[in-house]
């Protein structure tokens, strides 16, 4: 059975991160940010979730930034326009909650970039001040700049050596904005440290903040509970009831354990991989 | 064979079914049960005493016309047998292989109080399997022009939308998994349902006419109202399945370790994570304890996985006895032949684990109590009488509650309280005109055969609806 989802373009964007636009028209028609899809690279791969960045509905196409970390990732990286996609299943999750909140600042680590993208241009079409903050290890990790720069009111760049924007890490960024006063809501999304220490530090400032988490997924439309993570009292499944949480409810470190739950089969992947 | 008495057939033995060795077959995931050869079935079904009332018929929930077929069977007509099966089962080779035989068709066969019931389900899975090897392409029916669609290709889908296509309508399957099948290629492993009889059944479908569209959710990718609209079919089958499994709600059930059985089955069957090549992870299970929660088909197939995969070892812990587990006899007897240790009147009350990672569950020990509102004894905990149990991997088989995703994207498909969707029992409609549901999805979780029931009952309401529709 011919079956497949047509790669148009595949990009780098920055260091081992591309952008791929790939026909998923069902998707491109109805995702909203902060929805994501679950793809298989090649017909008996893994089933990995990647968030809708962009779409365009008229040509039904959708864009995934991916940084290619492990075997699923570097297989999809390493695809030319033209070659396929096996499985693009979505939209899936609840979409990002979009309202005239009033200042909002948009915290996002590495290719965190490309999930806030939509996020924040949806916040400025709702009448929101988007203050952009974007950080990453070096400059040749950012991704998404220009676009995140077009989409909000301000847009602050940190990177950890300091070559580009302000040297030093997105919650120092935070820290000073909150110290300004007048930010009425907080959205964060990349790595788990990173979102754990922007929900402490507006939880002192009592700053509501949504959180945009990452878990382990197989299928995505929960049947099978992989996904659960705890936010309160109650486990919740990120793929239906999330991805996105109530950043000061959600245990960041339960969430970082069972992120790890695969480690050594994961290192023995890439090692396969690395050898050809 | 000469024509026996009565007397002869009933003094004859139930004919065993073939199969692999239980100490060779823990390690691998090739069917257990061989299956019959002509043989082996002719003789069986020579023992069956062609009641008057066959109350065998009776026992089966859709009625295969058993008396039929098992004498075509014992005449060595294969071929007439295979047809009177096929016209009354969509999936015979399927529901051969895993209906609760002993709680329906073999449960009501007369020869049943003397404990030698004949061997229904091997022998309508015999003559499936005699089918699909002689299969003559099914005859095309003149198209009607209306179009339906299914969403989910469960065994409720998948026989919906063979008896749709049959009557002449076109017809899409939508499946939001990369695989068609449901519950028979995500849960139930290769050893019990082999995957080549699904594909084969839904190949067969394909050569009747049915289209398939995977990775489709629909709901969130396309609504009902879309697919009526705009993508022109006249009426929808909603075959959704159980999705959601259910946790115990006891502390530590987030460690690192404890599966629900949909995921645990999912990663092994769907995503292949047996073979060794498999990109999809599953925990290492070689050596370490397991425990299954849980007395159903789920927790035994959960169980037998893990021992395939090298559990060591593996005990099912059940909050009743022996006699109330719900899982089918046949594979409460494998799994104990192949070595998995039970626990009965046992209750989990906690997980226990180190940096993450389970390490044990406590038990509560309990004891029989009053009947439940369904005459089931009620579990009551025994004060004071607690157990640790060292595990590496717990996996939870207590249930799923049905897949909430397309009622919730469906203003106007109205649900009980528990979720399922509501359907006129006798023709599967639901409070939206032209859509239709059944299986799992309005019963909650049933059986495969109870599922293609539904399908079918709602693909002839479907007809008549089409028929009576003028647009
Ligand atoms: C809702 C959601 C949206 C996502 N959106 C994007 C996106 O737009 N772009 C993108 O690049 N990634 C995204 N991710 C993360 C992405 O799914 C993982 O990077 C991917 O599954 C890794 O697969 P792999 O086989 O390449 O790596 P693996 O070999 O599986 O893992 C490599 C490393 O990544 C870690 N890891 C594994 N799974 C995840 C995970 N789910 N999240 C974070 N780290 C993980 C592992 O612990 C390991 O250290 C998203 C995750 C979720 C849950
Ligand atoms: C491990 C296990 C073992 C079992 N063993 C037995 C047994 O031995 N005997 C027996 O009789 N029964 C058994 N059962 C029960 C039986 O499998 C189910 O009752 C039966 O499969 C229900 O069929 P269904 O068609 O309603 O749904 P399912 O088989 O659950 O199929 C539903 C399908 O719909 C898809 N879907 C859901 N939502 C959407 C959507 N919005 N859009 C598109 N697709 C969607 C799902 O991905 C799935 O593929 C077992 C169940 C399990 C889990
Ligand atoms: S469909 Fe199931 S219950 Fe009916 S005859 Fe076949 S095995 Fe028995
Ligand atoms: S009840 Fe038993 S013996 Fe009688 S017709 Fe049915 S299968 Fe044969
Ligand atoms: S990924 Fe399976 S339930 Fe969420």
């Amino acid at each position: 059975m011919e079956h497949g989802f047509p790669i148009r373009d595949l990009t780098p964007i920055a260091d081992g991160v591309v952008r791929c636009v790939v026909e998923a028209p069902r998707v491109a028609r109805h995702a909203l940010p902060g929805q994501f899809v679950i793809v298989r690279v090649d017909v008996g791969g893994e089933r990995i979730p990647l968030t809708v960045s962009d779409l365009d509905e008229p040509s039904g196409t959708i864009t995934l930034v991916v940084q290619a970390i492990g075997a699923s990732t570097q297989r999809l990286a390493a695809k030319r326009p033209g070659e396929t996609l096996a499985d693009v299943l979505g939209p899936l999750g609840a979409a990002t909650e979009i309202e005239p909140y009033g200042r909002v600042v948009v915290v996002a680590g590495g290719v965190g970039a490309a999930i806030a993208l939509p996020v924040a241009r949806a916040l400025a079409g709702a009448g929101n001040e988007v203050v952009g903050v974007v950080g990453a290890r070096t400059r040749d990790a950012l991704v998404l700049i220009d676009e995140m720069g077009s989409v909000c009111d301000q847009l602050l760049v940190c990177t950890d050596d300091g070559s580009a924007g302000r040297h030093g890490l997105v919650t120092d960024a935070l820290s000073d904005l909150l110290d300004e006063g007048g930010v009425d809501h907080v959205f964060t999304v990349g790595p788990i440290p990173m979102m754990s220490a922007v929900a402490e530090l507006t939880r002192s400032a009592a700053i509501p903040t949504v959180a945009s988490l990452n878990p382990i997924m197989v299928d995505g439309t929960g049947m099978c509970g992989g996904c659960r993570v705890r936010v309160g009292e109650e486990t919740k499944f990120a793929c239906v009831d999330g991805p996105d949480f109530d950043a000061h409810l959600v245990d960041f470190e339960l969430l970082a354990t069972r992120n790890r739950a695969y480690r050594v089969f994961e290192q023995c992947r890439m090692a396969e991989l690395a050898d050809g | 064979m000469a024509e026996l008495s009565k007397r002869e057939r009933m003094a004859m033995s139930r004919t065993q079914m073939p199969t692999r060795d239980p100490a060779g077959r823990a390690a691998t995931f090739d069917e257990v049960n061989l299956g019959f050869n002509t043989g082996l079935a002719v003789l069986e079904a020579s023992r069956c005493l062609n009641c008057k009332r066959a109350t065998c018929v009776e026992g089966c929930p859709v009625g295969v016309r058993i008396d039929a077929f098992v004498a075509h069977v014992a005449a060595g007509d294969i071929s007439a047998a295979a047809a009177v099966v096929r016209d009354d089962n969509a999936l015979p080779g399927v529901c051969g292989r895993v209906c609760p035989q002993e709680a329906q068709c073999e449960g009501a066969c007369v020869l049943g109080n003397r404990g030698r019931p004949i061997a229904i389900g091997h022998l309508e899975r015999f003559v499936a399997d005699w089918a699909l090897d002689h299969d003559e392409a099914p005859e095309a029916t003149p198209p009607t022009g209306k179009r339906v669609a299914v969403v989910g290709s469960g065994p409720a889908g998948l026989a919906c939308a063979g008896d749709l296509a049959r009557a002449g309508h076109e017809v899409t399957v939508f499946e939001a998994l990369h695989e068609i099948g449901g519950v028979l290629v995500y849960g139930i492993p290769q050893f019990r349902l082999p995957k080549d009889i699904v594909a084969a059944e839904v190949e067969r479908l394909g050569s009747l006419g049915v289209s398939f569209e995977t990775d489709v959710l629909v709901g969130p990718a396309v609504s009902l109202e879309e697919l009526r609209d705009e993508e022109g079919y006249d009426a929808v089958f909603v075959g959704t399945g159980a999705g959601l499994p259910r946790f115990p709600g006891i502390p530590g059930e987030d460690l690192i370790g404890v599966y629900s059985a949909n995921e645990f089955l999912t990663r092994v069957n769907l995503m292949k994570a047996f073979d060794p090549g498999a990109e999809t992870p599953v925990y290492d299970l070689a050596g370490r304890p397991v425990v299954v929660l849980g007395g159903g088909n789920t927790a035994m197939d959960a169980a037998r996985t893990a021992l395939r995969l090298g559990g060591d070892p593996v005990t099912v812990l059940y909050r009743r006895t022996d006699a109330e587990m719900p899982a089918r006899a046949e594979e409460v007897a494998h799994a104990r032949e192949e070595g998995v240790d039970f626990r009965f009147l046992v209750s989990p009350i906690e997980f226990r684990g180190d940096d993450g990672w389970l390490g044990s569950v406590v038990v509560q020990a309990m004891e029989l109590g009053e009947p439940d509102e369904w005459g089931r004894a009620r579990p009551m905990p025994i004060d004071g009488m607690t157990e640790d149990v060292a595990c590496d991997v717990a996996i939870v088989a207590i249930g799923n509650q049905p897949n909430p995703i397309l009622a919730k994207a469906t203003p106007g498909l109205e649900t009980t309280a528990r979720g399922t969707v509501v359907v006129d029992p006798e023709t599967g409609a639901t409070s939206i005109p032209g859509v239709f549901a059944g299986g799992d999805i309005a019963s909650g979780g049933a059986t495969v055969i109870l599922a293609l029931a539904a399908g079918r009952a709602a693909a002839a309401a479907i007809d008549a609806w089409l028929g009576a529709d003028p647009s």
